[in-house]
């Protein structure tokens, strides 16, 4: 049972549940699991329950009626009770990671793949080879973050692991399929960014108008699928994803 | 009569005026920010002054303000950063509410202390919600007015029946006997709040607490973070400020594995120059974060402008939380005595 290193206060405003300082998805998976628990506790007085890469954070809500006196020692109470259970049952039935297995067409022709020319030259692979390997692997959610709708996904393929551009884009468009850091991202709109664009996803991952707001959440599982610029052009703007459960 | 909801329309829209509240929460493993106002705590007296609940949406208003035209007879209040502001072209008190007729014309000129002030209208501001706010977030473009700043043209729609309730709210504090402020261009009263976030003193101070990843730095940045005098630098908004002063330099290079951040968490890029996260600011980061600002001295960061002078002093958990409560008390009191003006 994987334990977190250190419980730390976010200044005076949260609570920072750390189990690592470098990403391991099996660590990762530990993060969610956590965060998971804690949400099911349904506890009135928590606003946020934040997985990240590395740790859950967990944000009081300082006007809360029914916040305890010392939030910081009842926050750290209640993740010791969650680790606790955990440790005591197997890690299966309702414990058991289960998400959603969401299917997102991309598009990886050249007018979407801004960076892929560059990228086939950099790893001395061929475009269609680099396409093949961010096909074939399920992602895995890690956290969301950036702005709003923005997943960072895990388990790319090692081979595909790049630096990200030396020149951040001004503007990369919304839809953005792209890779680095050994993680593929989603731009959910079009804002200023570093990473290395394959292909761009018709669908809309972020509507602040639209429940839910968001495609993605922390956790889910993710499967590219390749569509050609015709299909691309066919998908409606409200269009939603074709989403399955996923037990992990 | 026209069922239509009246307006406040936009004549100037000044450098920066949004909609804002006390922002979203629940959101934030989306990826989505609370937002809200810069201040909270001008923010709130404004809206207690026109008899509002806490988190009825103001109109946020940076450095240089706006000209608007009220529609109809309209309860208002302007708290926060210290403007010159007039209503058809006569003085308009701050920190107290104020009666304009229909037609009024209310000018706002320059900051002269502070940066943000805030405009509460009886009722409220009848943007639609999102995402359970009405709080404007301009870099995903969504909430308040369109998800933008103010322009010239727009209409800002206030609740239908905001000229009665205006006229009713008005008259229970004439029915309290309060002393009455006659002028040519409005009502108003003699007491007024006393503005809470106002810069002080230069530098201001503000408290903070040390950060998960201070032990990255060395020595001397952990020092110079507390001995420094910081100036906020030109490129600052909503999201951050960026703040000039020494560089502060660290045993490891790289960024840190992506985490959560807070409003005021001062995280440290490559650079070495700290950048203290404000409303906007994004979820998470992977900057390492030296310090945080303690919630009770953020509101007080709100009325910093670009070239404004700060230092942090030391403060631990116990002391912030406090701070926290202190404040927090200071401001319910404040709140009981204006509603008690209306008879509460």
């Amino acid at each position: 049972m994987t334990r977190p290193q250190a419980i730390v206060p976010l200044g005076d405003q949260a609570v920072f549940v750390e189990y690592a300082q470098v990403l391991d998805l099996q660590i990762n998976a530990a993060v969610q699991r956590l965060a998971t628990r804690i949400r099911a506790r349904k506890v009135d007085w928590l606003t946020d329950i934040v997985p990240t890469m590395g740790g859950v954070a967990l944000y009081p809500d300082w006007t809360h009626p029914l916040l305890p006196t010392a939030p910081f020692d009842a926050i750290q109470q209640l993740v010791t009770e969650c680790i606790d259970d955990a440790a005591g049952g197997s890690v299966s039935g309702s414990d058991a990671l289960v998400g959603r297995l969401i299917e997102v067409p991309v598009c990886y022709e050249p007018e979407f793949a801004l960076d892929l020319v560059e990228l086939s030259e950099q790893l001395k692979l061929r475009p269609d080879e680099i396409i093949a390997r961010h096909l074939r692997p399920e992602y895995c959610v890690l956290m969301m973050g950036f702005v709003p709708g923005h997943p960072y996904l895990g388990g790319l393929d090692e081979s595909l692991t790049v630096p990200r551009r030396t020149a951040p884009r001004a503007k990369v468009p919304a839809g953005s399929i792209a890779i680095a850091n050994g993680q593929s991202v989603i731009y959910p709109f079009q804002t200023p960014g570093g990473w290395k664009v394959i292909g761009r996803t018709p669908l809309r991952l972020f509507d602040a108008y639209r429940d839910p707001p968001c495609l993605f959440a922390p956790q889910d599982r993710v499967r590219f699928v390749a569509v050609s610029s015709a299909q691309f052009r066919a998908f409606k703007e409200d269009d939603l994803p074709q989403v399955t459960a996923a037990a992990v | 009569m026209s069922s239509r909801s009246p307006v406040i329309r936009v004549l100037r829209p000044g450098i920066l005026s949004t909609v804002q509240d006390l922002g979203r929460s629940g959101l934030q493993h989306l990826g989505i920010v609370p937002c809200g106002a810069m201040d909270t705590v001008s923010h709130r007296l404004a809206n207690a002054l026109v008899g509002n609940a806490a988190g009825e949406a103001t109109v946020e208003i940076t450095v240089l303000g706006p000209e608007l035209r009220f529609e109809t007879s309209s309860l208002i209040a302007l708290c926060g950063a210290r403007f010159e502001a007039s209503v058809n072209g006569a003085p308009c008190p701050l920190d107290r509410p104020v009666l304009v007729g229909a037609g009024a014309r209310l000018l706002l000129g320059r900051a002269l202390l502070g940066a943000r002030c805030y405009l509460a209208i009886a009722g409220g501001i009848a943007v639609r919600p999102a995402l359970g706010s009405r709080s404007t977030y301009v870099p995903a473009g969504f909430g308040g007015f369109a998800g933008r700043a103010l322009l010239a043209g727009d209409q800002l729609e206030l609740r239908a029946d905001v000229a009665q309730i205006s006229a009713e709210r008005f008259e229970r504090l004439v029915s309290q006997g309060t002393r009455l402020l006659q002028a040519a261009q409005l009502r108003s009263v003699h007491w007024s709040t006393l503005p809470m976030t106002m810069p002080n003193r230069d530098p201001i101070i503000v408290r903070a607490l040390t950060g998960m990843h201070a032990e990255l730095f060395d020595d001397a940045a952990k020092h110079a973070l507390f001995d420094s005098t910081w100036r906020v630098a030109a490129e600052s908004n909503r999201i951050g400020y960026r703040l000039l002063g020494p560089v502060l330099s660290r045993r490891t290079a790289g960024d840190v594995l992506s985490g959560p951040t807070c409003l005021g968490t001062v995280q440290v890029p490559i650079s070495g120059q700290p950048i203290v996260l404000m409303a906007d600011h994004q979820t998470t980061g992977g900057y390492p974060k030296l310090a945080e600002v303690i919630s009770a001295d953020v509101a007080r960061l709100g009325q910093l402008l670009p070239g404004a002078r700060l230092r942090f002093m030391r403060c631990d958990l116990e002391e912030a939380l406090k701070l926290r409560h202190v404040l927090a008390q200071r401001l319910a009191t404040c709140e009981q005595a204006i509603s008690s003006e209306y008879g509460n």
